[in-house]
């Protein structure tokens, strides 16, 4: 958009924000220092790391699991301590994997 | 209707990723998992707390369902006037009579102190909608302060541990009970960890023919100074050790759900969380010991309340 009018200042009627789900453009990703590496060999699709994410980022495809968002994964860890198979492991941003 | 995470994978995600809240945050995890469990769309209306100053940064939203800011106080009032308007609005035939659910997300604090008027005026209407209070024993988004829910002896910004005072000084209220004692037709305690308990009473409070509460456990771990990745077994172990009964009142009747067991002393809880670390020493050992008496009690009273059925 290339308004000279600054974007705070479009502001509609009655502070109402028409786009539902917008906030996805921030990309919180940037915020972690580990993210987590599934071992899709055991994983059995039971998406406990699903329900339990805080960040809606465990990516899922026709009821399996498929990976991970890391645009907007904050790396906070729930999915690796709540794995009932321990396949998810928290791995420091600055290693390889 | 089952409740099998596969099938719910399948509905449309009603919380978008990109909010503001911390890494390791239980307030959007139980947001999912409550807007998940209804079965018809959800109207939202929100307190001032963290899950409202995070979820809704301008000109951005994380909500994918109409949602209504509000001010700390007034959450219950605002769904009690979109539950009036809609009532209004389809009798004189300007709109569809169509399945709804209203539903507020409020947090500890705008429940038990600043909106617990507002929300028993709610409560005396009748008004149709789910009341979900977000309990995180605290103003975590003002700095971590202390408030109605807060435990005694708990470390927060405004009840400093140190030589004058051990944490807070008061005990907190039991909203739920006070709640119940509304005589609406449901009223629940859950806890983040349970989603499977969660959902359930989602779903129960959203069949029931009135206004329905329910409060959920949901750790914080910047405000309990816990690691992220704790928040599930802090809440875990608050129900273990009987710290957070779970139960729910069913036109008036109690019943406990879940294991219905207490299995652990209050102080595997306590030691998982920073807020408590003073309470770990021999000097307050005293404090301690009334805090799991306190529990126990509490605990035979609600087993006492369930035995009976009133």
């Amino acid at each position: 958009m290339t308004s000279r009018i600054a974007e705070w200042k479009r502001i509609s009627a009655g502070g109402l924000v028409s786009n539902p789900g917008s906030s996805e453009r921030v990309q919180t990703g940037a915020w972690r220092t580990r993210r987590p590496v599934i071992d899709f060999s055991q994983c059995t699709h039971c998406m406990i790391c699903w329900v339990m994410c805080p960040d809606t980022s465990m990516q899922v495809y026709k009821d399996r699991l498929t990976g991970v968002d890391l645009a907007h994964c904050k790396g906070c860890g729930i999915c690796a301590s709540e794995c009932p198979k321990h396949c998810i492991q928290m791995v420091p941003e600055d290693r390889r994997v | 209707m089952t409740l099998k995470l596969q099938a719910l994978t399948e509905r449309p995600e009603t919380l978008a990723s990109g909010h503001g809240l911390c890494p390791g945050c239980s307030e959007s995890v139980v947001v999912r998992m409550v807007l998940m469990a209804l079965a018809n769309p959800a109207v939202v209306s929100l307190a001032t707390g963290c899950l409202e100053v995070s979820s809704t940064r301008f000109p951005d939203t994380a909500w994918k369902v109409p949602v209504i800011h509000s001010a700390f106080e007034n959450a219950a009032s605002t769904a009690s006037g979109i539950e009036a308007a809609y009532k209004a609005l389809v009798r004189k035939g300007r709109m569809a009579e169509r399945p709804l659910t209203f539903v507020v997300f409020a947090g500890d604090g705008a429940t038990y102190d600043i909106g617990l008027q507002w929300l028993s005026g709610a409560l005396e209407r009748r008004h149709r909608f789910v009341y979900v209070c977000l309990n995180n024993e605290g103003y975590m988004n003002t700095g971590i302060q202390r408030s109605g829910a807060t435990l005694k002896g708990t470390w927060t910004t405004t009840t400093p541990a140190g030589a004058a005072t051990a944490g807070k000084v008061d005990w907190n209220k039991d909203v739920t009970a006070i709640v119940a004692a509304h005589g609406i037709p449901y009223v629940a305690q859950a806890a983040v960890h349970h989603w499977k308990d969660l959902m359930t009473k989602v779903r129960k409070a959203e069949a029931a023919a009135g206004p329905s509460f329910i409060n959920v456990f949901a750790p914080c771990n910047r405000g309990w100074r816990h690691e992220p990745e704790d928040t599930m077994n802090v809440s875990r172990l608050a129900v273990e050790s009987g710290a957070w009964p779970l139960y729910e009142v069913i036109d008036g009747a109690w019943h406990m759900t879940g294991s219905g067991r207490k299995t652990r002393p209050v102080a595997d809880y306590m030691r998982a969380q920073g807020r408590f670390k003073h309470l770990m020493t021999e000097a307050n050992a005293g404090l301690l010991a009334e805090i799991q008496a306190r529990i126990d009690s509490e605990w035979v009273r609600l087993q006492k309340r369930c035995a009976s059925g009133v």
